[in-house]
């Protein structure tokens, strides 16, 4: 947020020559990296952490092992099952069009996601390269709107929606990224402003044209953000309710997890009964499986942007 | 935004004709006592699980910067859950924390308390809900990891020179460096617990449940039903517009306040 020093921070401008730096800006040392001291102490920390990554990942381990357990069996808190009974999945392939809607998420998911790298691609490399008048201040409004909470907005978005006689269709659920978004701009900006301007002009020089710039050098050189971009508007997609839940009406068009949620309604434990629980414990494997597969093939590009948020901060 | 404010104005439902109504709506709010009750419930969420997820959190963090290279291990197993979609915490909190056979009731079993019923008995849903919202604090840590590992070793070295224990190398070193990671989560997660809808959505308004329950009735919840169950936009619009203002003025305060404990270096 505010740049500003505290009065007891070291002042230094930010132009100001590495030489002068305050020794505190000294590149973080690497050497902390590997447990420094005692390793006894290191021993006892990585008890605890072990205890606590079981605490995690319960979780996990409890729902796979439920949905292969058969009806009666589901609550025995076995992480074996005692009878296996995978034929659950079977169920749920026959209770509900689960392929349809895994294979909508999958489409819209890579939809948005392709749509939001390329525009907020553009829009980032725009305002990092391009010098025009008020310049900043649109930026200003840019970030501006990403503090705007989604709830407030989702009104008068639906009414467009509305309007283009665009509801109960999949479009506004990827369209919309069409239009860039606020927090991709800032993190493709950051990296473009990364590249020496001296590339740019080199380029220019032997004829490429901004479009060319983009796509021949910008693109290539920030590709680890890019990617960073694609996943995470692909994870932020796969796991939204809120806009299935009110742009689609039609079962045919759900999503994995607005399909789960009716699953839940219809196999769940209704006032007095208890429901087929195997079915939605199933459904839930499939709609969190694809994200902890995306997760590991992509976890360095997880880990530096949460990283990055925080940076900016 | 503006269309928002035009429309909070009206008694609009999309199906007939829209009439002007002036500030009837924002009349109303003051006088629904579903308005104070989602405000109450939703600001004791927030209250409860921010601070709760920023300590744990930096516990976390603080373990992953002293094992050395095993951190990235547990990094990704404590990112995981943050990768779960909404609707399968929802579903699993039911399942976790069902009354009679829940495992976490199981638990507590096993050291002889008998656990409430998490999921129905109104005093109990709320922390129940903030404990499964601890699952994924996996995002925080790995912010937190990265600012601490940003922390010079000299600093370190130059505080237990100057014979400062542990806790004042904690307060006096850590916490500076790393106070503009931990403002910036505070914000990000305030705003967001202001939000919650999906996992409380999912596990209390399904079709089992349509009439929900009170004590689970946060203020992204009533909003919704209003402008998508009961199409009335317009007195929505006019909620959309205090929860802008409720979050402008939390953020506005945790500002004010960042401005005497956030330590900014010269350049970053």
């Amino acid at each position: 947020m505010t740049q500003a020093a505290t009065p007891a921070g070291p002042a230094a401008p930010a132009a100001a020559p590495p030489a002068v730096a305050p020794p505190g800006a000294v590149p973080p040392a690497r050497a902390r990296w590997l447990p420094a001291g005692n390793p006894l102490k290191a021993a006892f920390f990585l008890t605890l952490l072990v205890g606590l990554s079981v605490l995690f990942l319960y979780p996990f381990i409890w729902t796979v092992s439920a949905s292969l357990k058969p009806r009666e069996d589901v609550f025995d808190n076995r992480l074996i099952p005692a009878t296996w009974h995978p034929s659950n999945y079977v169920d749920v392939w026959h209770a509900a069009p689960v392929a349809r809607w895994f294979v909508n998420s999958m489409y819209i998911g890579f939809l948005a996601s392709f749509t939001v790298t390329i525009s907020s691609g553009l829009v980032a490399f725009a305002f990092a390269y391009f010098r025009f008048p008020l310049r900043n201040f649109l930026f200003g409004c840019v970030l501006a709107t990403m503090m705007l909470p989604g709830a407030v907005t989702m009104i008068p978005v639906y009414l467009i929606w509305n309007h283009l006689h665009l509801v109960n269709t999949q479009y506004p659920l990827w369209m919309g990224n069409l239009f860039a978004s606020p927090f991709y701009v800032f993190l493709l900006r950051q990296f473009f402003l990364g590249i020496p301007r001296e590339l740019f002009e080199a380029a220019r020089m032997d004829g490429d044209n901004y479009w060319t710039m983009f796509w021949r050098i910008a693109a290539p050189l920030a590709k680890p953000a890019l990617i960073v971009t694609f996943v995470f508007e692909f994870v932020a997609s796969w796991r939204d309710l809120l806009k299935p839940l009110i742009y689609l009406r039609d079962d045919q068009l759900y999503t994995i997890p607005r399909g789960l949620f009716v699953l839940l309604g219809q196999y769940g434990p209704s006032a007095g009964g208890e429901g087929d629980w195997q079915i939605i414990i199933a459904a839930t494997v499939v709609a969190t499986l694809p994200m902890i597969v995306i997760f590991f093939l992509g976890q360095r590009y997880f880990v530096e942007g949460i990283a990055a948020q925080g940076r900016k901060g | 935004m503006v269309a928002s404010f035009i429309l909070s104005l009206t008694d609009y439902d999309i199906i007939s004709s829209t009439q002007y109504v002036g500030f009837e709506n924002y009349r109303q709010l003051f006088d629904d006592p579903q308005v104070s009750l989602a405000i109450r419930n939703t600001l004791f969420y927030t209250a409860l699980s921010v601070p709760l997820t920023m300590i744990i959190s930096l516990g976390l963090a603080m373990m992953l910067a002293r094992v050395g290279r095993a951190a990235g291990i547990f990094r990704t197993i404590f990112y995981m859950p943050v990768m779960t979609p909404l609707v399968a915490v929802g579903v699993l909190y039911l399942l976790l924390f069902n009354g009679d056979f829940g495992l976490i009731n199981r638990a507590l079993e096993l050291i002889h308390v008998k656990g409430p019923y998490w999921t129905s008995d109104p005093h109990w849903i709320k922390p129940g809900l903030v404990l499964i919202a601890l699952w994924a604090v996996g995002s925080n840590v790995v912010i937190y990891l990265a600012a601490l590992t940003g922390v010079p070793q000299q600093l370190y070295d130059a505080a237990a020179m100057d014979g400062a224990g542990r806790w004042r190398r904690f307060k006096d070193v850590t916490l500076p460096m790393i106070s503009p990671a931990l403002f910036f989560t505070f914000i990000i997660l305030t705003i967001a617990g202001l939000q919650t809808f999906e996992q409380v959505y999912t596990a209390f308004f399904n079709a089992n449940t349509p009439t929900g329950n009170d004590a689970a009735l946060f203020y992204v919840i009533y909003l919704f039903q209003q402008a998508f169950t009961y199409l009335h936009m317009g007195y929505a619009s006019a909620l959309a517009w205090l929860l802008f203002l409720i979050i402008a003025i939390v953020t506005a305060v945790q500002i004010v306040l960042s401005r005497r404990f956030v330590y900014y270096e010269g350049e970053r």
